[in-house]
This record gives C-alpha cells, sequence and structure tokens, in this order.
C-alpha cells in the first residue's frame, strides 16, 4: 500500500518533469523567433534613436517629458490626437460591424470580390485618395455640381476641405477593413445554433444578438478595434492631406519637429508619449480581452452561412452593400475613371463637360521620356512590389505564428503577460523615428543594413507583424482544450497537438493573417520612402515620383498607376481568399 | 495539413536563403570593386534627384567611376539623415541640400571643403558658403503661379506682384502651401520676410488671411486639387517659377504656350539654390571631386532642367528651347540669408501659425 503510493507519486513527478523538460524549451525556443527579430529590428534602433536624440538635448529625459507635458500646445495636439481616434475608431465600428456580420453569415453572388475590394482602400496612397475625395466631394466634385444643378445652388453646398470630416471619411475608408476581415472571419465561425437556441428560449432578434454574439465576439471586436484605434491614432498622411494645417496628430508634429526643425528631443519625447499611449491602450485591451475569451465550438462556413432568401435580409443586405460602395468603392470607382480621362479641358471651356476617353496614361506608363536614369517601368514596379509584399508575408507568419500561439497557448505565463502588449507597439511608433533609428543603429557589419533592400520587407513586417498575431491568437485561443487534451492523452507531443490541432482550426485566420502582410506590404509608404533604393521603387513610391511633378500627363500616369495598384491588391487578395488551406471541420 | 508546415517551413527556408543571397551579393561586390581596377562612389541624395541615362554613361566613359545613388527622403529627411550617419557616413558626396537647410548642413560639419576649378563659371550670388563646403549646382524660384484663362473669362488683371494680392478683386483667389509642412510653402514664407521685413511680414499676411487666402499642407494638394487649372477654384497658387514650362513639357495634347504664369516681378518670388558636398571622412575624396566637377560642368548642367524642374548654376550651360521661351527668372528674387532661416526658422513658422491659422 505503501510502496504502492511510493511509486504512483514517483510516476506522477517523473511524468511532469519530463513534462516540462519537453515543454519549457519548446516554448522558450518559440519565443526566440519574435524576440530576435524584434530586439534586432526594433528596440534596438528605437532605443538608439532615443539615445542618441536626448543626448543632443539640455535638459535630461525625465526634464524634458516633464517640459513637454506642460506645453499648453503639445497637450492640445495629444487631446486631438485621442479624440479623432477614439472617434474615428467609433465610426468604423459603426460601419464595418453590420458588414462583418452580412460576411459571416450570408453567401451572395459577388461576395468575394466584394470583400476584396472593401480591402484596397488600405494600400492607396493619401494623395491619391484625396484626389479621389476630391473628384467626389470637392468644391467641383460630382456630388455638389450634382447638388447645385439639382437645387439650382450658386456654391457648392458640401465643404469638406481641412475639415474634421475629411479625416474621419478617410479614416473610414482606410480602416473598416480590419473590421470587415478580423471580426468577420471569426464571427462566421460562430455556430448558429446558440442563436437559434436562444431564441427558441424565448429571446428576440436583438436578445440574442446581446446576450449571445456579441460576448462570443467579443475578442475579435476588441483586437479589431484596438488596430484601428492605433492606425487612427498614429495617422500622418490622411491628417496632412486631407485634414489641413489646422490639425496635427502626435506624429503630424514628430514629422515637423525632425524634419523641419530638427529638434530631435522634442520629436523624442514626442515619441515616447506616442508609445506610453499604445501600450496603455494596449494593456487595456488585454485585460479586457482576457476577461472576454472563452473556448468556442468553431463551425465550418458551410454549416453557418445561408442564402440571401427572405425579403428582410435581402433589404438588409441592399442598406450595407449600399453603404459599404458608398463609402469605400466609390472614391476607387472615381479614381479609376479619371484615370481613363482626358483630364485637361479643351480651349476655351472651363470645366471638362464631356470629358474624353483616353488610354494615353497608361501608355506613357512605359515610356521614359526624359531617359531619366530612374525611370521604371509599371511592370517592373509591380514586380518589385511583389517580390516585397511576398518576402513580407513570409516573415511576418514566420514571427507572427509563433508568437500567436504562445500568446494563446500560454497565455497565463508571466512572459505572455508582459510581451502581449509590447508586441503591439512597432504599430504605435513613429515612421519617422524609427527610420532614423535604422540610420544610427544598423550601422555595423554584420548588421549594416542601412542602404541594404531588404530593410524595406523587414520594416514592413514590423507593420504586419502585429495584425498576425491579432488576427491569430482570437482563433488559437478559441479552440476548445478538450481537443488538444485529448491529443495529449493519446500521446501526441506539444509539436504533434500544434501541427494536427491547432494548425487546422486556425487556417482561415492564417489566411487572413496573410492578406493583411500582403496589403499592408503593398501600401505602405512612410518607411519605404525613408529607405528604398531609387533601383527597386514599389508602386506607391512611383505613383509620387509622378504626383510631385507638375504636367497633366505626370499626374494622370500617377492615377493610371494607381489604377493598376487597385486591380493588384484586389487580384491578389481574392487569390488569397481562394487558397484554402483547411476550413474548420474540413480536415 | 502537412501543405501547410511544409509550407511555413519552406518559407523558413526561403527567407534564410535570400538573407544569405543578399549577403554573399553584396560580398561579391565588394570583391569585384576591390579587384577590378574600377572603383565606385556613392552619393546621397532626395527623392527628387535625377540624372538621364547618357549623361551617367558618359561620365562613367570619362572617369571610369560606378556611381550608385541613395535617395533618402525628402531633403530635409535626407539632410538628417546625413548628420545621424556621420560619424560613419552613408556615402561620399551629399547632392540636394538647399539654403533653407544649409546652415544646419554646415554646423553639424558634414562638408569637407572644395575648391572646384568650375567655380569660376558660376556666379558669385550663388557661392553662400564661401569657405566652399557646399558648392552650388542648381536654383529654382518659388513664385506666385496663375491660371491665364480664368483671368481673361473673368476680364480681371492677373496680379503682378505681392501687394496685389490684397486687392479686394482678388479675394478667395489665392492658395499657399503650410511653411511648417513644404518646401514651396517655406519658400513663399521667406519671400514675403525678406520683401517685407522681419517686422511687417505678419502684417502682410493678416491681410492674406483677410482676403480669404486657403492654406493647405501640401504642393500636390495646392496645385492638383486647389488650383483652377486642375478643376479647383483658386486661379492663384504658389508654385515654382519653372512651372509654366513643364506645363507645355508635359501637356497632355501638345499645345503652343503655357495655360499657366510665374509672377516674377522683384522681390516676389524666393530662390532656393541647392549645394553638394563631400561628406567629411570618405574615402574616396578623389571620386568625389571627379564628380562634383562633372555636376558643376555644362553637361550635367544642361542635363539639370528637364531631369529635375531647376535650374543650372552654371553660366555656360544652355537652356532647352522651351524654356528659352517660356521661361520667367526672377531678376530680383527675394532673399533671406541662411543663417537667418536656421536661426529664425522656428519662431517664424510660430508666429506664422498664430497668426494664419488661429
Amino acid at each position: 500500500m505503501d510502496r504502492g503510493s511510493t511509486t504512483l507519486s514517483d510516476l506522477s513527478t517523473n511524468c511532469r518533469i519530463n513534462y516540462y523538460i519537453r515543454r519549457i524549451p519548446f516554448k522558450y525556443l518559440l519565443w526566440t523567433i519574435p524576440l530576435v527579430f524584434l530586439v534586432l529590428f526594433y528596440f534596438f534602433p528605437l532605443g538608439r534613436i532615443l539615445q542618441v536624440s536626448f543626448e543632443r538635448g539640455e535638459s535630461g529625459i525625465a526634464s524634458s517629458i516633464i517640459e513637454a507635458l506642460r506645453s499648453e500646445s503639445i497637450r492640445g495636439i495629444l487631446w486631438f490626437t485621442i479624440w479623432q481616434a477614439a472617434l474615428s475608431t467609433l465610426l468604423t465600428l459603426a460601419i464595418g460591424l453590420p458588414g462583418a456580420f452580412l460576411f459571416a453569415r450570408y453567401e451572395f453572388r459577388g461576395k468575394t470580390l466584394l470583400q476584396a475590394l472593401t480591402a484596397v482602400p488600405f494600400v492607396m496612397p493619401t494623395v491619391v485618395v484625396a484626389a479621389a475625395f476630391y473628384a467626389l466631394l470637392g468644391p467641383n466634385g460630382w456630388l455638389n455640381l450634382g447638388l447645385m444643378r439639382i437645387f439650382g445652388l450658386s456654391a457648392a453646398p458640401i465643404q469638406l476641405t481641412n475639415t474634421i470630416y475629411a479625416i474621419l471619411l478617410a479614416h473610414i475608408f482606410y480602416n473598416t477593413t480590419i473590421i470587415l476581415r478580423m471580426v468577420g472571419d471569426f464571427w462566421s465561425h460562430l455556430d448558429p445554433r446558440l442563436n437559434q437556441a436562444a431564441r427558441i428560449l424565448g429571446a428576440n432578434r436583438l436578445g440574442s444578438f446581446f446576450k449571445i454574439t456579441l460576448p462570443l465576439i467579443g475578442p475579435a471586436i476588441t483586437a479589431a478595434a484596438l488596430l484601428v484605434f492605433i492606425f487612427d491614432f498614429t495617422s500622418f498622411g490622411v491628417i496632412l492631406i486631407l485634414g489641413g494645417p489646422r490639425f496635427a496628430t502626435l506624429e503630424v508634429e514628430i514629422f515637423y519637429q525632425t524634419t523641419s526643425l530638427f529638434n530631435l528631443p522634442v520629436a523624442a519625447v514626442l515619441s515616447l508619449l506616442q508609445l506610453g499611449c499604445t501600450l496603455a491602450m494596449t494593456i487595456i485591451y488585454t485585460r479586457l480581452s482576457s476577461r472576454l475569451t472563452r473556448p468556442l465550438k468553431l463551425r465550418s462556413r458551410r454549416f453557418t452561412q445561408k442564402k440571401l432568401t427572405t425579403w428582410r435580409s435581402r433589404i438588409f443586405a441592399g442598406i450595407i452593400i449600399v453603404t459599404l460602395f458608398t463609402l469605400l468603392i466609390a472614391p476607387l470607382i472615381a479614381l479609376g475613371m479619371r484615370s481613363f480621362m482626358r483630364l485637361e479641358p479643351e480651349r476655351g471651356q472651363r470645366v471638362v463637360e464631356s470629358p474624353g476617353l483616353t488610354l494615353d496614361f497608361y501608355r506613357q506608363l512605359s515610356i521614359n521620356r526624359q531617359s531619366s536614369l530612374f525611370y521604371v517601368p509599371p511592370t517592373t514596379a509591380i514586380g518589385i512590389s511583389l517580390g516585397y509584399a511576398a518576402l513580407t508575408v513570409i516573415l511576418a507568419l514566420v514571427i507572427g505564428l509563433p508568437a500567436a500561439w504562445l500568446l494563446a497557448r500560454d497565455a497565463n505565463s508571466s512572459l505572455s503577460k508582459f510581451l502581449d502588449p509590447v508586441l503591439m507597439l512597432p504599430l504605435g511608433t513613429s515612421a519617422v523615428t524609427l527610420g532614423l533609428g535604422f540610420i544610427v543603429a544598423l550601422n555595423r557589419p554584420p548588421l549594416d543594413l542601412r542602404v541594404s533592400p531588404i530593410l524595406i520587407p523587414i520594416a514592413h513586417t514590423l507593420v504586419a507583424f502585429p495584425f498576425v498575431v491579432r488576427s491569430l491568437s482570437p482563433a488559437i485561443r478559441s479552440i476548445q482544450p478538450r481537443l488538444r487534451q485529448a491529443a495529449s492523452i493519446l500521446g501526441a507531443s506539444p509539436q504533434d497537438i500544434i501541427r494536427f490541432i491547432d494548425l487546422p482550426l486556425v487556417g482561415r485566420a492564417l489566411l487572413v493573417a496573410a492578406a493583411f502582410a500582403f496589403t499592408i506590404s503593398l501600401g505602405e509608404f512612410g518607411a519605404t520612402a525613408l529607405i528604398a533604393r531609387p533601383e527597386y521603387p514599389t508602386i506607391p513610391l512611383v505613383i509620387y515620383r509622378f504626383i510631385s511633378q507638375p504636367g497633366a500627363t505626370n499626374y494622370g500616369q500617377a492615377l493610371a498607376l494607381s489604377t493598376i495598384l487597385m486591380v493588384i491588391t484586389a487580384g491578389g487578395l481574392m487569390i488569397i481568399e481562394r487558397m484554402r488551406i483547411a476550413d474548420v471541420g474540413e480536415f | 495539413m502537412k501543405q501547410l508546415f511544409s509550407f511555413v517551413s519552406l518559407s523558413l527556408a526561403v527567407t534564410l536563403l535570400l538573407s544569405a543571397c543578399t549577403a554573399t551579393t553584396t560580398q561579391q561586390s565588394d570583391v569585384t570593386q576591390i579587384t577590378d581596377d574600377e572603383r565606385s562612389l556613392t552619393v546621397m541624395t532626395h527623392d527628387s534627384f535625377s540624372v538621364s541615362e547618357e549623361v551617367l554613361q558618359a561620365f562613367k566613359e570619362q572617369s571610369g567611376i560606378e556611381v550608385r545613388f541613395l535617395k533618402a527622403g525628402d531633403t530635409g529627411t535626407a539632410v538628417n539623415k546625413a548628420i545621424l550617419a556621420k560619424e560613419k557616413p552613408l556615402a561620399d558626396v551629399f547632392y540636394g541640400v538647399d539654403n533653407t537647410f544649409l546652415s544646419r548642413a554646415l554646423e553639424e560639419g558634414i562638408f569637407e571643403p572644395y575648391n572646384s576649378p568650375i567655380l569660376a563659371d558660376i556666379s558669385d550670388s550663388f557661392i553662400i558658403d564661401k569657405e566652399l563646403r557646399a558648392l552650388p549646382v542648381d536654383f529654382g524660384d518659388v513664385c506666385l503661379n496663375y491660371d491665364m484663362e480664368y483671368f481673361e473669362e473673368n476680364d480681371l488683371q492677373p496680379p503682378t506682384n505681392l501687394d496685389d494680392l490684397l486687392k479686394p478683386e482678388y479675394k478667395d483667389l489665392l492658395v499657399v502651401e503650410n511653411p511648417a509642412t513644404s518646401s514651396p510653402g517655406l519658400a513663399f514664407l521667406l519671400a514675403t520676410i525678406g520683401h517685407y521685413g522681419e517686422d511687417d511680414y505678419l502684417d502682410y499676411w493678416k491681410g492674406l488671411v483677410e482676403n480669404d487666402v486657403l492654406i493647405v499642407n501640401d504642393w500636390e494638394v495646392a496645385y492638383y486639387q486647389e488650383f483652377s487649372r486642375a478643376g479647383g477654384t483658386h486661379p492663384i497658387v504658389v508654385s515654382y517659377g519653372s512651372s509654366p514650362p513643364f506645363e507645355v513639357i508635359y501637356a497632355e495634347l501638345p499645345i503652343d504656350e503655357p495655360p499657366t504664369a510665374a509672377v516674377v516681378s522683384d522681390g516676389s518670388c524666393f530662390r532656393q539654390i541647392e549645394f553638394v558636398g563631400i561628406l567629411k571622412g570618405t574615402e574616396n575624396r578623389d571620386l568625389a571631386e571627379t564628380w562634383i566637377d562633372f555636376m558643376l560642368s555644362p553637361e550635367f548642367q544642361e542635363d539639370i532642367p528637364l531631369q529635375m524642374f531647376v535650374f543650372p548654376v552654371n553660366g555656360n550651360a544652355e537652356l532647352d528651347e522651351t524654356f528659352e521661351r517660356f521661361l520667367a527668372i526672377p531678376e530680383k528674387p527675394a532673399s533671406v540669408k541662411p543663417e537667418d532661416i536656421a536661426a529664425n526658422r522656428e519662431t517664424w513658422i510660430q508666429d506664422w501659425t498664430e497668426e494664419v491659422l488661429r
């Protein structure tokens, strides 16, 4: 009896030791992949540039920060940055959530195309988007001209130039896709029988939504909202170009202090302030999401989606599609159409009344008119962009997957709790600051990467990586632990469990993550412009080259290349959408 | 499922392979540089730099030097990067610092002086740094541009100087860039400071505000959206003196004369001069000198206008016919000393912001 119990406890101790030996090294091994990357390409450059910046100032770090916080103008900027981001996020959620519901619960013709098109805004350069908004809503835009004609007005009724509305509209335009994809995908695997059960038990539609659906998709909503918030919080191009000179976010002020004034200590304080806010938001999110998350029985989309059969559902779908179309797709169409139109009015005609169609701008793209050394044919720019995008997808998944898995599986360890918010920091970091960080940090062999083209996919990965983690970890968290326990009992090693349980279950989320990495890389401008070698420009960079020169042909070529960028993005996303790794329940 | 796993491991392998490849190629190119007698020079510059293929090819054939270019963002950013990298320079030569950023570069000591023999052909008015650390290459004037058709149609005289813009008939016609975010915006602010003086320029701006001047952040927005030529509602815009000839060169359908014109009367434009310098610490000083001589020679100088929309400082360089016909060059642009710009930039922009935007 005595003997027997000792053996048993020996056995269990042995098992536990064995368990730890097998588990711990694997876990830490896995952490090293994302951590080495982040330390080398994020924390080290950021730390160096902050150090260099503060060394240039007369006062120390603490007093610089206090001084900045006392400054009324900086407090004003901080306050504006926060409230415009919060308002933008709420509006984006209001537009995005009904759309996510539609994509999650219904199957209809043209859905894949619609989904891909709603993601295209994400990659468009701000200068070009501003032009599209202007074509629609400017003083001589189609909407204003139409309203003036209908109501016989003499002045344009809609004044969007340099207003907060232009900023909000542009933020919705850019970021709704984050909600649509992250929430929509998660929602599509939610078992509709839960709601059916609630309805049978007497709940009405709203009740079942608020009591069943909302709590269950909560983690995906908070994750998506956090990303949208951070994007709006660090907004640069939209504020600068569409908001005009009366609005400044921290990021805009950092740019001004750095580039125009070379006031690095102030810029460093502002960068830290921006990072601090990002960190605070992320910590709030982490708290919230750990409370919200619970394992779910996910269902294949085959069982969760239905056709639009009732009139009620058709009207509902119609309203949502029209809204998404107006806000996200109409500006793109305006842009695309303008690239085929003659821009200059005929002699003696003020406004182009009946514009002629032309393919001239597309033809001009392939001509090196001034035989410039830096000319690149559009096909080359497309190839370069796609090459960087492919590398970014690979890098971001290789680095993001282990991180997401650890955060989800090992959520309660102190390491995970510490690292969870830290992983989001690159998104909240000023591109200007980090760009200079690369210059002062990566200057010694073997890491003298200051002028290496490899820095571009690395910079893109820094932005894409948090998206990968946030898309994957809600999906991994929702996996029923019973499945894994069962596998473990049946003798599967942790590696086997990942391979045979976790990965198949998060296959869809993996594609969402890949799509994010792809679009982020295609559209990224700020970091690319800072480190690009002129021989390897991406499409946005070439667009910018054209639009920064006078003359109708240059402008037209910028529009033409933007249209090509839209088509490539939509095409790429539709291909990713079709690559089905394995849907839930399909293995 | 195996597919996915192999996909991930494949990706990892590809990434490693690629980084290994880039590493080896750079090493290889280093080796070739040393073994072959061909030496190479690195020129750091800003986004707008361009040169035609033939001109660079000619340089390579004359000198046997391979030139590599690094573009480091807009002018301000490129200068900042050169300064932050000065312990271990990214390049041998830096081209593109202009008179609004010149003092920053000189104070940070990133350049070595070089007395190029070709400076003899360049007017003294361009040689701002008497110690010859920064040598002038080109200039461009920031001037008011107006839409000729608008003024014809409305039977209105186009403006001829800065004072005109205060007249009631020009109410709500002008769009200007923000000096805090835009280089032509800053240049125009400097033109008003140079013309009206440090004590009175704000009064002028007060008048512009009363006359409903529109401020936007970028040249692109001003020129391609708000300017009436592009479908906007403002027929006067702050742009470059060179914009009208470029409207002809880059017209959609061939046209005989520019649809816009620049106001170039005395004191109404600000001249931006761009400089080149040898970066301190270079190991290729001899090559850098050869390159700078080439940049200042007529061969390179004549290539500048069509590539970069700015104009040669070398008096021997000849201009293309379109420029001869349509380019108006101000005789007396407003001027502000680089050291004054460096010392007062922040105050001026802040005061301007208070007066105009608040």
